[in-house]
């Protein structure tokens, strides 16, 4: 019978201890853990809320990036194309220029070589003028040497005038 | 984690088998001691066949012996010398008032003999047919046996303290990491994760669902209660020193949780609760003329905790039984003859390892029951609370 009644001594000490387990385990106890284990808990959902968003974060980066790097790419090939469209024109510039100088000083050379050629030829003129002035009074004076011959000459070079004059007046 | 949930899902799949098993197991526990004690009687004849030197086996008396609250603690007999804790034993009487002396007065003379009355200065234990059995009774001058107020420290409250130190040490050094991470940072050491899974196992699967909206303020109770039944329930199950003192299987221990989970069942109770209570919804005959729902719903009231406390009482009481029994087996075989002595042994021992490992097993259904019960009839309590919120 003793089984089923509850002793008073026993439930006085029982009292006792579960009183101080209660108060020690349940205040400075239990509390603590699950606090910090809910609070790990949020620490992990947020850790992996956080690693998602950077995931979205970086891959939307690498695709801007990718978008900067392609159109960085699309502006080189144009500043390539354009720089050579440049160099093209520059390069046919210059030559026009070059050509154009060449072009002008060979004319400047041909107008001085005209030049000089004009003047050796005047020089020339001159110079047969004056031999063939010396050679015609050298025979002259050889030819003049008996009157005859003068008068035969004068003759002639009437006629000859004469006939010049003659002929123009034709003309 | 998920190792622990397989095993703790294979637990509680077990524990409502062993929960309906308990009911019809106490009985049959009853049946087996009896069946012992008819056994012990049959067993002196035969002993005395054999041979007049042996002693008679008192299975009985060494069963309840072991199972009830007891002045000294026997530790063990080394060489027919019994080596005992002899426990201070503290009475107080309405007509001589304060005494206190050691146990071993009531076991041991002064010059060293057996204290053959076991009583001492005036107190006698009250024999079997009392409601104290065991316990100090005061003789008065007219002859009248009474029972003073005890608050002796028995082999049962001295395991209970023994228990609670242990329990309260155990928590403290877990606390101590968490206490130092309440950020929630840093990774527990191997004890403090083997306990964390324990406590965060009846937080997350029994107290929250079961409470309710505001589980925190009872989660300290409804975990205490846990691992305050686990620890006495597996210190109870080492059989030498600082164990095996039947605390569980105690009825005023679990009288004193079962009255806990009453209390805080029935003081936190909703208006809600209380109208369910004292005016369910039922056919107006059945409550009005005679309020025949509201007394089978008060008797409820009580039933809840009763059964709590029977629950948990009897489990423990039976496993420790059936251990004893097949303990007892083996004396009882060896006092027939050596073969059956030998047969008996080797029986007895595969027996109790398999009833060890359903006690092991037993321990932590009874204490993950008590509370989940707890749990939901405080839960039950709160109801009202929760539609409040969601009204608001």
């Amino acid at each position: 019978m003793s089984l089923l009644v509850p002793d008073s001594g026993l439930l006085f000490w029982m009292f006792l201890s579960f009183l101080i387990v209660f108060v020690v385990v349940g205040k400075f106890g239990f509390p603590y853990i699950v606090k910090a284990v809910e609070k790990r808990r949020e620490n992990i959902t947020q850790s992996l809320q956080g690693a998602k968003e950077a995931d979205l974060k970086i891959s939307k980066v690498k695709e801007e990036s990718d978008s900067i790097v392609a159109a960085a790419n699309k502006e080189q090939g144009r500043v390539l194309r354009d720089a050579s469209d440049q160099r093209k024109k520059i390069i046919a510039e210059a030559k026009n220029e070059a050509v154009q100088a060449a072009q002008k000083e060979i004319n400047a050379a041909k107008e001085q070589i005209r030049l000089q050629k004009e003047e050796a030829i005047i020089d020339i003129r001159r110079e047969v003028a004056s031999l063939s002035c010396d050679i015609a009074e050298r025979i002259l004076r050889q030819q003049l040497s008996d009157k005859d011959k003068q008068m035969a000459m004068v003759d002639r070079m009437i006629t000859e005038v004469l006939d010049k004059e003659k002929s123009e007046v034709r003309n | 984690m998920r190792k622990a949930l397989v095993i703790l899902l294979s637990l509680f799949c077990i524990a409502t088998v062993n929960a309906k098993a308990a009911d019809v197991s106490a009985p049959q526990q009853v049946a087996g001691v009896a069946g012992a004690a008819v056994m012990h009687k049959a067993v002196p004849r035969v002993a005395k066949t054999v041979g007049k030197e042996k002693k008679e086996i008192n299975v009985k008396a060494i069963i309840f012996g072991h199972i009830l609250d007891s002045y000294r603690w026997e530790i063990t007999k080394i060489r027919g010398k019994e080596i005992s804790l002899y426990l201070p034993v503290i009475l107080y009487s309405k007509t001589s008032g304060w005494h206190v002396f050691s146990s071993r007065k009531l076991f041991v003379n002064e010059d060293g003999t057996e204290n053959e009355s076991g009583g001492y200065d005036g107190f006698y234990p009250a024999g079997e047919s009392s409601a104290h059995q065991g316990k100090l009774l005061e003789k008065m001058p007219d002859g009248t046996n009474v029972k003073p107020a005890d608050f002796s420290v028995t082999k049962v409250s001295l395991g209970l303290m023994i228990n609670s130190a242990i329990l309260i040490v155990l928590i403290l050094c877990t606390t101590k990491f968490y206490r130092k991470h309440q950020d929630g940072t840093g990774v527990p050491g191997k004890f403090a994760s083997f306990m964390e899974m324990f406590v965060m196992a009846i937080e997350d699967s029994v107290i929250k669902p079961c409470v309710g909206a505001n589980y925190k303020k009872y989660s300290p109770y409804l975990l205490t209660a846990f691992f305050f039944i686990l620890v006495n329930n597996l210190m109870a199950l080492i059989p030498i020193f600082p164990g095996g003192a039947n605390v569980t299987g105690n009825i005023a221990i679990t009288f004193f949780l079962a009255i806990c989970t009453f209390l805080a069942v029935n003081i936190f109770g909703t208006k809600h609760y209380w109208k369910d209570i004292l005016w369910p919804d039922v056919p107006l005959w059945l409550k009005c003329p005679i309020p025949l729902m509201p007394v089978i719903e008060l008797f409820g009231i009580f039933t809840k905790p009763i059964a709590l406390m029977i629950r948990l009482f009897a489990n423990m009481l039976s496993g420790h039984m059936a251990m004893l029994v097949l303990t007892c087996l083996i004396f009882i075989g060896c006092s027939i003859g050596a073969l059956m002595g030998s047969t008996m042994t080797v029986i007895s021992v595969a027996f109790n390892l398999f009833m060890n490992a359903l006690e092991l097993l037993v321990a932590f259904i009874q204490a993950y029951v008590f509370t989940l019960l707890s749990a939901v009839f405080i839960g039950m309590a709160q109801e009202g609370k929760e539609l409040k919120r969601e009204v608001k």
